[in-house]
């Protein structure tokens, strides 16, 4: 039994999301930086679709009897009291008792907590993940108890959980509807600076910057969204699509994040200063 | 048909017409093709997900054919008060009376289109002509779940409170989504779809 002792900023279960309901509308959710939740999973021997807690920092937990856990994604500090120390990324054996809470990140924004044997929650639509925009999935509040599923059985991954740095240089394509919008502005887009704005949450990454002016006025009718799709309202101020993101969208997209650099745009903080580069993808 | 970039993982197909959206849209699902994870019907364009997938055999299915007619999914029957705030601009928009617009609206059968937007919101076709109004120049922040709405060629019903800017013509008390049920989306596409006045 793990208790929720503070649910912290922005925490929810996460796993890999509901694949194949967009038919319904249902969109895919899922950890909005799927290496860092992966490595978790492995880091304590867990198979890598199995939920972890996403936190924006401030979650405290209790446990309720001895488990392997590990925290990955922001680097921050990590408090652990009637326990052994811990840090991001090194998975440690703690006593029933023990109570670990997640400092606000230093560097990133995400944190993600996996417990070996994985949580105890029922899965909505094939899924434990919170869609924040659809309203689905389970929801975990301080006061809450889950359970920790059986011991897997395997070994603890030796992945030394070594990390690329995260970075602010994006990687991107062009998007469906990049001839929307003026040269003018697909040339600001790649060679300025775009700031993430405090307004960001699990569905996009609000940027500010430079206007991205269009060629026209028409209304678009609402197509389908990628993830990574960087979409411009008529304020001009794009954002990018992250893991809640609709099915659908109204507004132009002018270009789509590389897959490989969209975990870094989950984990840019406010305040952050973001570029964009063309891939050649 | 045009076929628009949208990332390594994803193909954006466009269309002229709805018809050929719906028809391109079944002949995917019906193909299965092997590495397709998700198709996005919408109102002018296709979204093919997918992680790794046959180039040729996507773009061939993505060509629009000839279809025969969809076949007629059951009928579902949604009890509607209508009492929306919309309801006297749309009749003076449209030159009727607010109850002309309730007759026409509730009696017309419409058909599901797709969904999108959030989940179990269905885009319904067969509203007629004269109620083909665009979306409202400044969208509310929020409208109230069960709304009943049209915008432009589309009826819908918002199944979750949500920023929107169609025109409400009254609101239903079914749950258009519950995931706990068998069939979580009150209405999916290809089901007909009637408003009866409550």
């Amino acid at each position: 039994m793990i208790e929720i002792i503070n649910q912290g900023i922005g925490s929810s279960f996460q796993d890999l999301g509901r694949v194949g309901y967009k038919h319904l509308g249902v969109g895919r959710s899922g950890a909005a930086d799927r290496p860092s939740h992966g490595l978790a999973n492995r880091l304590v021997g867990n198979p890598e679709s199995m939920a972890a807690i996403e936190s924006c920092g401030g979650l405290c937990v209790r446990l309720h009897r001895h488990a392997t856990v590990v925290v990955t994604g922001a680097r921050g500090t990590i408090d652990v009291r009637h326990g052994p120390p811990m840090a991001v990324n090194g998975s440690a054996h703690l006593p029933a008792g023990a109570e670990v809470t997640l400092r606000s990140p230093d560097e990133g924004l995400r944190y993600y907590l996996a417990v070996r044997g994985g949580f105890d929650v029922p899965p909505v639509l094939g899924s434990c993940s919170l869609d924040t925009l659809a309203g689905i999935g389970p929801r975990l509040s301080s006061g809450d108890r889950f359970g920790i599923g059986p011991d897997p059985n395997t070994p603890l991954s030796a992945d030394l959980g070594i990390r690329p740095p995260l970075s602010t240089l994006i990687h991107m394509s062009e998007g469906p509807r990049r001839d929307w919008f003026t040269d003018e502005a697909w040339s600001l887009l790649t060679t300025q600076g775009f700031v993430v704005s405090a307004s960001s949450n699990r569905v996009g990454a609000r940027l500010t910057g430079p206007l991205l002016e269009r060629r026209h006025n028409r209304e678009l009718p609402s197509e389908g969204l990628v993830e990574g799709a960087i979409e411009v309202p008529p304020d001009g101020q794009p954002i990018v699509m992250l893991a809640d993101c609709p099915v659908t969208g109204g507004y132009p997209v002018i270009a789509v994040v590389d897959r490989d650099h969209l975990p870094w745009v989950a984990q840019a903080r406010p305040g952050t200063t973001l570029r964009f580069r063309h891939s050649g993808g | 048909m045009r076929l628009l970039p949208c990332g390594p993982q994803a193909v954006l197909a466009e269309y002229d017409s709805l018809a050929e959206v719906m028809a391109v849209s079944d002949g995917l699902r019906v193909a299965a093709l092997p590495g397709v994870i998700d198709v996005v019907p919408a109102a002018r364009t296709v979204l093919v997900h997918h992680n790794g997938v046959d180039r040729a055999a996507l773009e061939a299915l993505l060509q629009p054919t000839d279809q025969a007619p969809r076949p007629v999914g059951p009928l579902v029957e949604i009890p509607v008060v209508y009492d929306g705030a919309d309801l006297a601009e749309v009749a003076s928009a449209t030159g009727m009376s607010a109850d002309e617009v309730v007759d026409m609206h509730s009696s017309t059968t419409f058909s599901a289109a797709f969904l999108g937007f959030t989940p179990g919101w269905a885009y319904l076709v067969g509203l007629p002509l004269p109620l083909h109004l665009p979306r409202r120049s400044t969208p509310r922040t929020s409208v109230p779940a069960g709304s009943v709405a049209i915008a432009n060629e589309f009826s819908g019903v918002y199944p979750t409170t949500s920023p929107g800017g169609w025109h409400l013509l009254g609101h239903t008390i079914v749950p258009m989504f519950d995931p706990s049920r068998a069939k979580p989306a009150l209405v999916v596409a290809g089901d007909q779809v009637r408003f009866v006045p409550a």
